[in-house]
């Protein structure tokens, strides 16, 4: 185990794991655990070493995700999201001297990133945008309408789409660091929600001023196929199989308690736990072969680029949220009541509830309706172990 | 402007594309992303190209830079053997 890996375990048992509910039943910012994550140095891993970075893998992160997913879902949300960020600016910021300071910044501040990625206007289609960087002599001025963003209220830094000019086609698009201290955020919608509530997803008009230099330089495009799209189905993979695993690990304490009581009956709930099982198996598999694919494919860029690796990616995504609600629902009829009060030790209600926001979050039929275009020109894969 | 190839490449656009502006204001060098070709419009572009030309395009030719202007159109089609002159 990595020294990453054993204190996102400690930070996941010790503090996420105890401050869940209250994270949960009150909506609010999972403040004990970020702060303990930043403290031991977590939310900068990714960094590479010529920014002062440990330069950690994609693969610690879905290990710490999934880590903490078991433990306060939103916690894991938000540590996920804040990582998609951090490997798009670790990928692909530029020579700017703003940009490489930022960098630098990450690890020393151990800052913590948000996204306003999805807009009014465009819903869940985060290759378009409505809103337009308005440049003027090397500074540019942004007004956004976001429906969500998540922990804005607590981050240090929010990363922005938007048109790359006032007169840009909507896919034509840039992504824009803006410190939180350079935006102003006018709230519009409380995040009021079924599950997640930790996430603080709020609604806001965003507006921020800044200098060119805290614009990406590639086209938002390329950073959404390379890095924002597989990163995020890879992290959220992560978190969810830990979520998943979570409400087995109660359905089978539960079973087991049965099987003692009642030595040589196999209990009622062993049939389903054991088809649970292999489906939390496979949706394991498919979040390693889609790490172990991307971990090969990112020293090319036409490779990440490239339609049969967008195809995979969001397959995981479809797959893997929708396994995550059966296996929950699974353990859910296996604990019973038990599983179904708040106050017991084998409930799985708060699990169920921020299970359903897989399929939402980007939503599973918009990347369906993706991959069925994209699957007009998909090729033949004749070669197994190729 | 007159290369044939460049010109059926062209009347593709014009159907398949659904640019921002008309395909007589891109250049042969203009980027196409930027003229507001989607990744959804790429995928019919690439059939729309695959049935004027009877080609089909190889797995490495499946990716945004080689519809990123009508010459990186030219230079695949090239690639894969297609001739210049009209047919
Ligand atoms: C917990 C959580 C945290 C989030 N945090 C952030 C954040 O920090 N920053 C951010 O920018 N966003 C965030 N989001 C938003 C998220 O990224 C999605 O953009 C959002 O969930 C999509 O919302 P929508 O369903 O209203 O929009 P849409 O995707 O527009 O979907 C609307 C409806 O249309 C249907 N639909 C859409 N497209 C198609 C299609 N092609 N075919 C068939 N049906 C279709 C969908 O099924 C849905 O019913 C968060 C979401 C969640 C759940």
């Amino acid at each position: 185990m990595t020294p990453w890996l054993a204190a996102a375990r400690a930070v996941g048992s010790e503090i996420a794991g105890r401050y869940a509910d209250d994270v949960d039943s009150r909506a609010r910012f999972p403040a004990e655990s970020l702060a303990a994550l930043k403290e031991r140095g977590l939310l900068g891993i990714l960094v590479p070493v010529s920014a002062g970075g440990p330069a950690a893998d994609i693969a610690d992160v879905v290990a710490i995700c999934h880590e903490l997913g078991r433990h306060c879902a939103s916690t894991a949300m938000i540590y996920a999201m804040h990582q998609i960020q951090v490997a798009c600016i670790v990928r692909h910021a530029g020579t700017s001297p703003w940009q490489q300071a930022f960098m630098q910044r990450l690890v020393h501040e151990q800052l913590l990133l948000a996204s306003a990625t999805t807009e009014v206007g465009v819903g869940g289609d985060v290759r378009s945008s409505v809103c337009a960087l308005d440049e003027r002599r090397g500074k540019f001025r942004l007004t956004k309408q976001t429906p969500v963003i998540s922990y804005a209220g607590n981050c240090d830094a929010i990363l922005a789409t938007a048109r790359r000019t006032a007169q840009s086609p909507a896919s034509d698009q840039r992504l824009v660091v803006i410190p939180r201290a350079d935006a102003t955020l006018e709230l519009q919608e409380n995040w009021n929600t079924l599950g997640m509530r930790g996430t603080c997803s709020n609604g806001y008009r965003l507006l921020a001023e800044g200098e060119m230099g805290q614009v990406l330089p590639d086209a938002y495009a390329d950073i959404s196929a390379q890095t924002m799209l597989p990163m995020s189905h890879l992290v959220w993979g992560g978190l969810w199989l830990g979520i998943a695993s979570e409400a087995l690990s109660r359905a089978r304490a539960f079973v087991r308690a049965e099987a003692k009581r009642k030595p040589g009956a196999l209990p009622a709930g062993a049939g389903r736990l054991a088809q649970a099982t292999g489906e939390l198996q496979s949706m394991k598999s498919d979040l390693l072969s889609c790490l172990h694919q991307y971990e090969q494919a990112r020293a090319s860029e036409d490779v990440l680029s490239g339609i049969p690796f967008a195809v995979a990616m969001n397959n995981l995504k479809i797959l893997s949220s929708e396994k995550l609600v059966r296996i929950v629902g699974q353990a859910m009829l296996i604990c019973g009541l038990e599983g179904y009060r708040n106050d017991s030790i084998f409930s799985i209600g708060r699990l169920l509830r921020d299970a359903h926001s897989a399929v939402v979050m980007v939503s599973n039929d918009r990347i369906a309706a993706n991959n069925a275009n994209l699957g007009l020109v998909l090729r033949d894969d004749p070669e197994l172990l190729a | 402007m007159s290369d044939p190839l460049k010109v059926r490449i062209r009347t593709v656009l014009k159907t398949a594309g659904s640019l921002q502006q008309g395909v007589e204001a891109i250049r042969d060098d203009s980027d196409l992303h930027a003229a507001g070709l989607t990744s959804h419009a790429t995928v019919s572009l690439m059939l729309a190209l695959e049935e004027a030309f009877d080609i089909e395009f190889p797995d490495r030719l499946l990716r945004r830079k080689t519809f990123s202007s009508i010459d990186a159109i030219a230079e695949a089609l090239a690639e894969i053997g297609v001739r210049d002159e009209a047919a």
